[in-house]
């Protein structure tokens, strides 16, 4: 055997040698949920660790009840972060559909069935203003949802005349989403469970579907997008448009929750879905990232907050450790972006 | 005389005061390489748009097959037919090859998975794809699954002129095809051209680089001023004079 023999001329990328960094750089790059789902387990062990009510059904119960409203907001965050844009006026568009849905019930005596229609109607063509905005008038995304944000909660406090509707005068329709079901000793409310349906469908949708190969490819290179034949101002309104009815889902959540329509609920329901989308390790910058990392990122912070107020931890420490998380699912981001081939 | 694929003729496109095309003509033969090659602010960009539908000229009349077209989108002329490869690629990063080369005309699976679900049918699509670059001969792209991003900058071309290739019935039309990439690259995408031909295709080429040009082109379409200067044979015309009839220095020899 000659000696130029023992050396194979020029490997191939995959069998060059990779320091252990660059192998995780590549790992979370093609998978990007690992990341937020260790964070989830790592967090959940921690705390578990920490207090020995943590891992009890009563709160697990808790939690997700906590993160149902934030986890269904950030479903419709999600598919408009994909495609590279942000909506700020989710939570408004939650708020004027519970509104609505509530009042009109209330005013009215329209049945459940009606209201709850008439409520996934209102938040549809909510978020087809927004589309029509962003694809019309081409303007930013943040400044249009920044300027539809106060558009809509103007409208929800001119409607409700700034006043709560409470639960007893709504039909029970409307609560549906607040009562429990027992699963395995833990009592879980249908808004959790929705949540966690509606990931998965829209996980299936965006995964397996044509429109959800468009909306991430609308939002990775829309020039691109659209030189292939893609519709790509089609795709965005239909995005915001769907976005709007996952926000009047949402909206239903909010109702069972808190088991009135408060004109003045989920205030900052907006920034904690963003939180949350960008947490689950969906990047900003658009066509990159998945529903479930999003649900992850609800979880993470619902649990973080949970399990630091468990531990007696000040209420300012738990935002400290959001911000944190924030700061640093966004630099990962931009390091898995920088992935060479 | 053979009817051109196609064919231009009097295109004219303004934007403002600024006159792009002043009634270009063009004529692609079946089974041939047309380069086109231009000074900056010739119109080779303004005509390319005009006969992939990226832009809808204000005068003039687009042929295809001897029977006019128009076309308003890019969809519309690839519906008819004509693909094209941009300069800028329109590849999408994040997705894989198989996605990229079905972009925008996914096939969905069969029964209620694809009519009611509407299920992608991800196997057949990677097996067509993994089909259609074998038969270009592109053995450098070894997973069909593997993200666009992850490829060489002459992998992705391979991939753009593949999709051309798989999709384009009539004309496949490439826009600087070479000019990103090093001396191999580019030897293997002027390769994957020839492949194209050779399966029938006629193919319009954009280049700014004449020894490709003159290497690969069966006519050369020399444009200048927003006009067709001359259509010149690139085995009875030097690289020069080409040269100096697209940037005026020389006038045409009398037939090409």
């Amino acid at each position: 055997m000659t000696t130029t023999a023992t050396r194979p001329p020029s490997p191939l990328p995959e069998q060059r040698d990779r320091s252990v960094l660059t192998r995780l750089q590549h790992l979370l790059h093609a998978q990007a949920t690992i990341g937020p789902a260790v964070v989830l387990l790592a967090a959940i062990i921690v705390f578990a660790l920490l207090s020995d009510r943590f891992l009890t059904p009563g709160n697990i119960s808790l939690i997700l009840q906590q993160v149902a409203v934030v986890g269904t907001l950030a479903v419709g965050q999600t598919i408009v972060i994909l495609t590279a844009g942000i909506d700020l006026s989710c939570g408004a568009i939650m708020v004027l559909t519970s509104i609505v849905m509530a009042k009109v019930a209330a005013d009215t005596g329209l049945p459940g069935l009606p209201a709850l229609l008439l409520g996934f109607v209102v938040g549809t063509l909510c978020g087809l203003l927004n589309g029509l905005l962003v694809t019309r008038l081409k303007l930013p995304p943040f400044i249009v949802t920044l300027g539809t944000l106060n558009v809509f909660f103007a409208l929800n406090l001119w409607y409700s005349a700034s006043a709560t509707i409470r639960g007893t005068d709504m039909p029970s329709l409307l609560l549906w989403t607040g009562q429990t079901v027992n699963i395995g000793g833990t009592r879980i409310t249908y808004g959790s469970i929705m949540m966690v349906v509606l990931v998965a469908a829209m996980a299936f949708v965006l995964k397996n579907t044509a429109w959800g190969r468009h909306v991430y490819a609308t939002g990775d290179d829309s020039e691109a997008a659209r030189l292939s034949g893609i519709r790509t101002s089609r795709v965005l309104l239909s995005v915001y448009a769907t976005a709007g009815l996952v926000y009047a889902l949402a909206a239903w959540t909010l109702i069972g929750r808190i088991a009135s329509a408060s004109p003045q609920a989920g205030q900052l329901d907006n920034l904690d879905s963003i939180t949350a989308v960008v947490i689950g390790g969906t990047s900003l910058f658009g066509g990159r990232g998945a529903i479930v990392g999003s649900l992850l990122g609800a979880l993470i912070v619902g649990v973080f907050r949970n399990g630091l107020a468990l531990a007696g931890v000040d209420v300012l420490w738990q935002t400290m450790a959001v911000g944190v998380l924030i700061i640093v699912a966004v630099s990962l981001d931009q390091w898995i972006r920088k992935v060479k081939p | 005389m053979t009817t051109p694929v196609l064919q231009a003729t009097g295109l004219v496109k303004r934007y403002g005061k600024v006159t792009a095309l002043a009634g270009a003509d063009l004529e692609l033969l079946p089974g041939e390489i047309l380069a086109v090659i231009g000074d900056n602010g010739a119109g080779k960009s303004s005509l390319i748009k005009a006969l992939s539908g990226a832009v809808v000229p204000d005068e003039g009349e687009i042929l295809l097959d001897g029977e006019p077209v128009s076309f308003s989108t890019p969809i519309d002329a690839r519906k008819a037919g004509i693909e094209t490869v941009h300069q800028s690629l329109a590849v999408s990063p994040s997705l894989d090859i198989a996605a990229n080369l079905f972009l925008g005309r996914e096939k969905r699976r069969k029964g209620v998975l694809g009519s009611v679900f509407r299920m992608l049918d991800r196997n057949g699509m990677r097996e067509e794809a993994r089909r259609q670059l074998d038969a270009l001969g592109i053995m450098t792209i070894q997973n069909p699954g593997q993200a666009v991003e992850t490829l060489s900058g002459g992998q992705r071309q391979a991939v753009a002129v593949a999709r051309a290739a798989a999709f384009g019935s009539r004309v496949v039309i490439m826009d600087e095809p070479t000019a990103a990439l090093g001396v191999r690259e580019s030897r293997a995408v002027l390769d994957l051209i020839l492949q194209v031909r050779d399966r029938g295709l006629p193919v319009i080429l954009i280049s700014h680089n004449m020894p490709h040009v003159f290497e690969v082109a069966d006519r050369i379409h020399i444009q200048r001023l927003g006009r067709r200067k001359a259509v010149v044979d690139p085995r009875s015309v030097s690289m020069s004079d080409a040269v100096a009839i697209m940037t005026g220095a020389m006038e045409p020899p009398e037939a090409a």
